[in-house]
């Protein structure tokens, strides 16, 4: 019995390797934030699809945010590609150029695209994908999308592991299900910290974030960061304040379970 | 081309003529229902356009009447039009009843002029239609030809001239009933008498000028077709000779040293129905592989596939658009290549989902928020401004996501300038902690006729959770406004 489950063990881990995921081991993305990047050891993978989760309206324009500032570390000189349903504007509005200099993307170097339904999205954001003259693409799909389910996933990340095209996949109002990404992510927005201006001691800072790693594909124990981002430097940093990154403080998914759980989800 | 019972054939292709009675269209006309147009069968008993329908019914009892359709009309001679592209590029309207084909140099296929005609006639009679026609060295020779008949010009009446009513009667009082009559009298007491225009008209008809017609598609730069001695019905052979036809095209423009930006493929049934498929591209484009699959992807695209019906006898590749375009050069570590590839991409996206569903972004010449950014196709120039920079350290001081238009919300806020202290939006309730304002931006006063408009005070906000919000208040309290609305602009990340 310990046999059998040993060699299933062996034989999981072996099929990890040979899936899209032996790219995670190629570039990575840092994130510029060090707690971050420490507990990713390094950073996120390049070559590969990413499930940002938020739940909709409410924090969709904060997960949409971070999607384009990891796209916008990722990209390397290349363009952004937003590949996003009709919906979604009457969601969450129109991505706007002012706001997007504000954080740091130069508009030139971003492409928007729109789709009628899921359907089209993702066949739009998988051609793109498939481009290696593009920095990052961003799928952004609103409520339970059924048309993105564990097969369109598996392209994506196939298509991204063959052209090294980081791959986020924006999903709002959506519960998580079987997918082929990388990591998952829960993105929430947090309270900025005050700026250091006095006059203005009471007004918004810089966007801050609290991220939640749901599960990431090559093993590593889901953790909670709270994140700044940093327009000058284009990077994360760490932001102080309750909830901020506590080592070992959260421990989502026991490092045993997760490959088993990945086993189970590839199988 | 003369169609002289346009309206009343197009009722009986339709089905909607009696089968056996003589009809007549009929319209309102100053108050008094007057015959429009009339069948063949009615023109034969006496009845013709112009009368009042009592009359006509005076004379032929049964004579059935129509609503006249002038709008239906028009369509069915667009519709022809179209279907005479087969013949020359260079086709133009001439409405009501008329059709002018430029056909220099487009005979070559059917022998000659004649032979041309033969087709065209054969063509039109399958379809039920009347038609006269005329060759003639201008266009308005050849209407006049075909409209009232005869072998000559100058045999013509005066009507064919085109002039109006009180200049063809004072012509025809002064004993000038034939073009020829007119011709022969010198031309400076007829401008002097009749107007300056009749010579000009004169002119027009005898050919003495050389006149263009205004085509109703812009002649292509470039265009290659092929012709099918029977009609093809199989989809699979259109795309392969559309392949083909990129192929010559790519080479023609590669001589040139050009490249199209718009390729269009026409498909004429032998039955006369015309389909267009339309490609355009970002950049300069003549890579016959890149081209041929923009048009499968066009075809993948299309809302209803593609009907061969009876198939198709020809198809015809134009690309109305060309620019300058250089060999590309490639570079050592791939460059050109690289900038091709998202070329491609782009081409691709926008010819699959529509031009309009790929943009980029453009700064505005406005302080007007919504107006400050705009998003366009691909290959649409925007104004030339520059987005306004910002200050570093400062943070993001307007929104990520914009929503347009804004979104009303209920605010708890001090008056009369106080910021908002909470407010609900989507039925959720929103706390403010932190806020930054007002930052007072007017309206474009100076635009509206009326010199006024509401000044809004936006406000960035942040809630108990984080979230980060843009809200303004339209108009400034008391003095613009009793009880000003706020309303949520945008969400930042």
């Amino acid at each position: 019995m310990s046999r059998s489950a040993a060699s299933l063990t062996a034989l999981r881990a072996k099929l990890l390797t040979l899936g899209p995921c032996a790219a995670v081991s190629g570039t990575l993305v840092q994130t510029g934030s060090p707690i971050v990047d420490a507990r990713l050891g390094g950073g996120l993978a390049r070559a590969a699809l990413h499930e940002l989760f938020a739940d909709d309206g409410d924090y969709a324009g904060a997960a949409a945010g971070f999607a384009l500032m990891l796209g916008l570390r990722a990209r390397a000189g290349k363009p952004i590609i937003w590949v996003r349903e009709d919906k979604g504007e009457r969601g969450s509005g129109r991505l706007y150029g002012p706001g997007l200099v504000e954080l740091g993307v130069d508009p030139a170097d971003m492409f928007l695209v729109t789709g009628r339904d899921a359907a089209m999205v993702l066949r739009a954001g998988a051609d793109s994908v498939g481009c290696g003259a593009v920095g990052a693409v961003v799928i952004e799909t609103w409520g339970n999308a059924p048309a993105l389910n564990l097969t369109a996933s598996r392209l994506l990340a196939l298509a991204a592991a063959r052209s090294g095209v980081l791959t986020l996949v924006l999903r709002l109002g959506a519960d998580p299900v079987p997918s082929a990404a990388a990591t998952r992510w829960r993105i929430k927005a947090a309270p900025s910290s005050a700026l250091v201006m006095a006059p203005a001691a009471s007004a918004p800072g810089k966007p801050a974030f609290d991220i939640n790693l749901l599960r990431h594909r090559g093993g590593i124990a889901g953790f909670e960061a709270r994140v700044e981002w940093d327009r000058d430097r284009r990077s994360f940093s760490d932001a102080a304040g309750p909830g901020a990154a506590l080592p070992g403080g959260v421990p989502a998914i026991a490092a045993g379970r997760t490959v088993a759980d990945i086993g189970r989800r590839a199988a | 081309m003369f169609l002289p019972l346009l309206p009343a054939e197009r009722l009986r292709i339709s089905g909607g003529a009696p089968p056996e009675l003589p009809y007549a269209l009929v319209e309102n006309v100053r108050g008094g229902i007057r015959l429009a147009a009339v069948d063949a069968r009615a023109l034969a008993l006496g009845i013709v356009p112009g009368l009042t329908l009592a009359d006509a019914r005076a004379r032929v009892p049964e004579l059935a009447t129509i609503a006249h359709d002038t709008a239906a009309d028009a369509a069915l001679l667009d519709w022809l039009a179209d279907a005479c592209d087969r013949y020359s590029p260079s086709v133009a309207n001439d409405p009501p009843q008329g059709l002018v084909l430029d056909i220099t140099g487009c005979a070559h296929p059917y022998g000659n002029e004649a032979g041309l005609l033969d087709d065209l006639a054969r063509r039109l009679q399958r379809h039920g239609l009347t038609a006269r026609l005329a060759c003639a060295a201008t266009p308005d020779g050849a209407l006049a030809l075909a409209r009232y008949g005869g072998g000559h010009i100058r045999a013509l009446p005066v009507a064919a001239l085109r002039v109006d009513e009180e200049t063809h009667l004072s012509l025809r009082r002064a004993g000038l009933k034939t073009i020829g009559d007119v011709a022969a009298r010198p031309r400076p007491p007829l401008a002097a008498r009749f107007g300056a225009i009749l010579p000009t008209l004169l002119a027009q008809l005898l050919g003495e000028v050389d006149i263009r017609i205004v085509p109703r598609r812009r002649l292509p730069a470039v265009a290659v077709e092929a012709r099918f001695a029977e009609p093809v019905a199989r989809t699979d052979y259109v795309l392969d000779v559309i392949d083909r036809l990129v192929g010559e095209a790519a080479d023609e423009l590669g001589k040139r040293g050009n490249g199209g930006r718009r390729f269009e493929v026409a498909l004429f049934r032998s039955d006369g129905h015309v389909a267009r498929l339309r490609v355009a591209t970002g950049a300069p484009a003549r890579d016959p592989a890149i081209l041929a699959r923009l048009f499968r992807e066009r075809i993948d695209a299309l809302a209803d596939p593609l009907d061969p019906g009876f198939g198709y006898d020809l198809v015809r590749l134009a690309v109305p658009v060309i620019e300058p375009m250089a060999i590309p050069q490639l570079q050592l570590d791939g460059g050109a290549v690289t900038d091709s590839e998202l070329a491609a991409l782009i081409d691709r996206l926008s010819t699959r989902l529509g031009r309009n569903r790929v943009r980029r972004l453009h700064a505005g010449d406005s302080h007007i928020p919504e107006q400050a950014a705009l998003e366009l196709a691909i290959g649409e120039a925007g104004p030339p401004v520059p987005w306004l920079a910002c200050e570093p350290g400062e943070p993001p001081l307007r929104p990520l996501h914009l929503f347009d238009p804004p979104q009303r919300i209920e605010v708890m806020a001090e008056v009369p300038d106080g910021p908002p202290r909470r407010f609900r939006w989507r039925r959720i309730q929103h706390d403010v902690t932190r806020h930054e304002g007002p930052e007072r931006i007017a309206a474009e006063w100076w635009r509206r006729s009326d010199g006024k408009g509401l000044t809004r005070d936006y406000y960035r906000v942040e809630d108990a959770r984080g979230r980060r919000f843009w809200l303004f208040r339209h108009g400034l309290y008391g003095t613009e406004k009793a009880n000003p609305d706020w309303y949520l602009h945008g969400l930042f990340a």
